[in-house]
């Protein structure tokens, strides 16, 4: 039988200072699912992607993707072994256009240096123009393809959000994961966000989604983790986790 | 060994006075996260002021002490208006601007500053009369001479007044709040504004002070005299972990003592090849050597970034 | 037809300017012209590191010392060596590329105002050593630096002392460079530094080595410091410590940012203008002559004070510089939304 998990988390810890964010974390996401991760405020989810894009180092614990441990390693490895993220709070390079913030995502992909640069030998110009279709394709593929040419900061929240997910999409991920993609949306917009991760997952790639809107969670996701002052206390089907009166009693005693 | 004493001695007076200007760069750093370029720049304004009124009154037969006390008197005022006026022309309006604005605006004022200099005190060093006693102390096999004394004291003295402004007043607070974050503080009620341009008077204040120190050290004084020593007291700021009081102290002083020994044993150490004339590489060799293993300075707070 | 234009008019006006300046303003603008474009050079480098990548270097004129004295070392009686200039500047470039992997591999972690103050610090140093590496071996002439280098020569052709060769020699290497900015700006290299001059963390996080495309930006940046720095001894004939001091520094920062940071023409723009406006204020001496009948304010003062009068203006009008990058131009008109945006960005840069 072929090794269905894709990212094994295990006994991950971390703190700062004197807060314990978080405390001996272990999760398994497998290939192709929709795996969520919620919680209240100040939980550890962010951090835990933090821990899992190579930004923090673990206290202890570690993760593999596919086997191969990378704990410890730097981001743009991570990237480079098939984890792309976005931000709680938008990340973007504000002042460049759409199109290239795509484009920058397929730095990892491509390997033209200086040389290639300067002379645009052929080589070069086949992977630039390989460059700009692919982030092309992935703006039209999130729906914001007019606004290609648009500096990123002038986008509106929701395009910016979807410009995020297109840049993380042009790393060529295995796992896509997505911190908070519909806080500040409305209705429309998270109806359209919830379409839009269904084709991603149907499209082969693995989603972890932090996300606080319960319905969108509930009606998307295969597995979710709940995570309490760093600690995961409940893991399992959507149906199962909501009744768990642990996960009833953090939401309520919680924040 | 009896070097050694000398040149600690001779170290702990230059680096009180790096301390003295560190503060100001750290000051306003902290609270604005500008380097104020132009710092330098006023202790050689107050330097010339204190000349200024020196010699107007030197013919008065006052005492020394009192004629020097005189020009420090009218020296502090004229650069704290200095220091006003710069923050509130050439930096305030840029405070949402690019980053590197200010920085090129900061960059004209020192321009400014020292060409106005020239223009009103000339091209010459003047040279600080004698004054103040001249005496020095035996001291286990160093001499202590009187202006050292009095740089050691005043100098600690203004520091410790700093402080406990800081520390204990109200104003203190409203600096504390603002360098945490301007916003919140301006939520809570704070001044920003003011409190930003108390900051800048405070450290030309203090830049004043130095200003008379180091002229009345030396002896001399000139319309470029700030920009050397500007640079090393911002040096010692960072290396203390800039943002940081007693950092821009503790800075201030180990790089006079350093520096100070570097020049006293070198040449030994080299065997000639080196002489004191590298002493101005210490300073910022030390400076690189801290920053690689302590990014943050030595006493900055070492917080991770927050992606 | 269009093209022919656009190429050859422009063309035709650089070829002829050096002529038509020496008739209007004589020998010594011509030679103020070529100074210029070697600081087009610098300033074109030092967007590189600034204006793209956003690592603010304010030592950036020890590379030009870098290039300098090694053509100095190396085609002058000093040492008795005479190698061609062909050979020498490139080798100087390199040199150069290789001081700024030096000073980029230690220090890249740290925050953009610590790196700047590092790096001018650096800059110090080299300059230091410059002035005092002459004894106990004579290395480079101390205070009094090299003299006699041998100007540039092509084949049997010596440039000498004529400020027109050099006039061409010095464009030639302005448009290369103008050129090689111009591709690495729209290139996989070149986003990547933008990326992280706008956000390193997401840059990270989009798999780019910022170590490794930092180390790249100083070291493209550094090597056409020393490429300008080899050209200026060859012209100067006379190279010397004092031509590196920290102010030189802080002048190519300012043609920079007083240009438009990372756009190519804004840069272009502003170091002609800050290399050329110091020499035009000389004329405010002859000038209160003619109009006062005689001198009141001692003019080299005055004309450094009204440079430093014109920075802070320029800055304060226009703070995004005089020629910003047209997107740049486009969100300053959009300007009330943006800030709004911009703000808040700052405050979540702690999350
Ligand atoms: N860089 C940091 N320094 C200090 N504390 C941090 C840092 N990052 C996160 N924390 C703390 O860790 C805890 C978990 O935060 P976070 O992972 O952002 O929570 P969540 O994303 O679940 O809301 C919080 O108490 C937060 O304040
Ligand atoms: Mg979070």
């Amino acid at each position: 039988m072929p090794d269905a998990r894709l990212l094994e988390i295990e006994n991950v810890s971390k703190h700062f200072g004197g807060i314990l964010a978080l405390t001996d974390v272990s999760l398994s996401i497998e290939k192709g699912e929709i795996y969520a991760l919620i919680g209240p405020n100040g939980a550890g989810k962010t951090t835990l992607f933090n821990v899992i894009t190579g930004i923090y180092k673990p206290d202890s614990g570690s993760f593999r993707m596919e086997g191969i441990d990378l704990s410890g390693k730097k981001p743009s490895m991570m990237a480079k072994s098939g984890i792309a993220r976005t931000f709680q709070n938008i990340r973007l390079f504000s002042n460049m256009t759409a199109l290239e913030n795509v484009m920058t995502g397929r730095h990892c992909r491509s390997k033209s240096g200086i040389i290639g640069a300067i002379f645009r030998n052929g080589n070069n110009r086949t992977e630039e123009i390989e460059t700009e279709e692919k982030a092309m394709h992935l703006l039209d593929y999130v729906g914001i393809r007019k606004h290609a040419d648009m500096l990123a900061k002038n986008l509106s929240y929701g395009d910016q959000r979807r410009l995020e997910i297109a840049r993380a999409l042009a790393t060529e991920p295995k796992l896509l994961a997505l911190d908070e993609p519909a806080a500040g949306m409305n209705h429309s917009e998270t109806d359209s966000l919830k379409g839009l991760l269904e084709r991603i997952r149907s499209d082969g790639i693995t989603i972890l989604l932090i996300e606080h809107d319960m319905k969108l969670v509930m009606n998307l996701c295969d597995r979710l983790a709940v995570l309490d002052f760093g600690k995961k206390i409940a893991e399992g089907k959507p149906g199962d986790v909501s009744s768990n009166p642990l996960v009833i009693e953090a939401y309520l005693g919680g924040s | 060994m009896e070097i050694f004493l000398q040149q600690l001695v001779n170290g702990i007076v230059l680096g009180s006075i790096y301390s003295l200007v560190a503060l100001g760069y750290t000051l306003v750093y902290g609270i604005m996260g500008l380097i104020n370029f132009a710092h330098g720049d006023v202790v050689m304004i107050g330097a010339m002021v204190t000349l200024t009124v020196i010699r107007l009154l030197s013919g008065s037969g006052l005492p020394g002490p009192l004629v020097v006390l005189c020009g420090l008197g009218a020296a502090i005022p004229f650069c704290m208006m200095t220091g006003y006026l710069m923050e509130r022309i050439a930096y305030r309006p840029l405070r949402n601007a690019p980053r590197l604005a200010p920085l090129i605006t900061a960059i004209g004022v020192s321009i400014l500053l020292q060409n106005v200099a020239m223009l009103i005190w000339g091209r010459e060093y003047l040279s600080f009369p004698q004054l103040l006693p001249a005496h020095a102390f035996p001291f286990l096999g160093a001499s202590i001479s009187f202006i050292q004394i009095l740089i050691v004291a005043g100098s600690g003295i203004m520091m410790a007044c700093l402080s406990i402004l800081i520390r204990k007043t109200r104003l203190g607070n409203a600096m504390r709040a603002a360098s945490q974050n301007a916003e919140v503080a301006t939520l809570m009620g704070v001044e920003v504004n003011s409190v930003i341009s108390i900051t800048f008077m405070l450290g030309s204040a203090l830049a004043a002070v130095a200003g008379m120190m180091v002229s009345a050290y030396y002896g001399i004084a000139h319309y470029d005299m700030g920009f050397l020593l500007g640079l090393k007291a911002f040096t010692a700021a960072v290396l203390g972990g800039i943002g940081n009081m007693e950092g821009a102290m503790l800075g201030g002083l180990l790089l006079g003592i350093i520096e100070s020994m570097g020049a006293g044993y070198l040449g030994t150490l080299t065997n000639g090849a080196m002489g004191s004339n590298y002493q101005d590489v210490f300073a910022f060799f030390v400076l690189i050597l801290v920053l690689i293993f302590r990014p943050s300075g030595l006493l900055g707070e070492r917080v991770g970034e927050r992606p | 037809m269009k093209t022919l234009a656009k190429y050859a008019i422009p063309a035709a006006i650089l070829c002829i300017l050096p002529f038509l300046i020496d008739a209007a303003f004589g020998k010594t603008w011509v030679r103020i012209v070529d100074f210029a474009l070697l600081y087009v050079m610098l300033a074109l480098g030092l967007n590189i590191v600034v204006g793209f990548a956003g690592l603010l270097d304010l030592g950036y004129v020890a590379f030009f010392a870098v290039g300098a004295y090694l053509y100095a070392l190396l085609a002058s009686p000093h040492f008795g060596l005479h190698l061609p200039f062909w050979l020498v500047l490139p080798l100087g470039a390199f040199a150069a590329g290789l001081f700024g992997i030096l000073l980029g591999a230690p220090t890249l972690r740290l925050r953009g105002d610590y790196l700047a103050i590092v790096t001018l610090g650096f800059g110090e140093i080299i300059r230091i050593f410059l002035n005092n590496l002459n004894a106990p071996y004579n290395i480079t002439g101390g205070p009094q630096g090299i003299d006699l280098i041998d100007p540039v020569r092509l084949g049997p052709w010596s440039f000498g002392h004529s400020v027109y060769a050099y006039y061409f020699l010095f464009l030639f290497f302005v448009l290369f460079t103008a050129f090689v900015s111009t591709r690495l700006q729209h290139s996989r290299i070149g986003r990547a530094w933008i990326a992280i001059r706008e956000d390193e963390i997401a840059a990270e996080a989009m798999g780019i080595d910022t170590r490794n495309v930092k180390l790249l930006a100083f070291a493209m940046g550094a090597s056409f410091g020393g490429l300008s720095g080899g050209l200026f001894a060859g012209f100067e004939g006379f190279v010397s410590p004092e031509s590196f001091n920290l102010m030189e520094s802080v002048m190519i920062l300012c043609m920079v940012v007083l240009g438009g940071m990372g756009h190519i023409r804004g840069v272009i723009f502003g170091a002609i203008l800050l290399s050329v406006l110091p020499e035009a204020l000389r004329y405010v001496g002859p000038l209160q002559q003619s109009v006062f009948g005689r001198i009141y304010i001692d003019p080299s003062s005055l004309r450094m004070l009204l440079f430093g009068l014109a920075l802070i203006l320029v800055m304060l009008m226009r703070p995004a510089g005089l020629w910003p990058s047209p997107t740049r131009k486009r969100e300053l008109s959009a300007k009330g939304e943006t800030a709004r945006h911009e703000n808040t960005n700052v405050y979540d840069a702690g999350r």
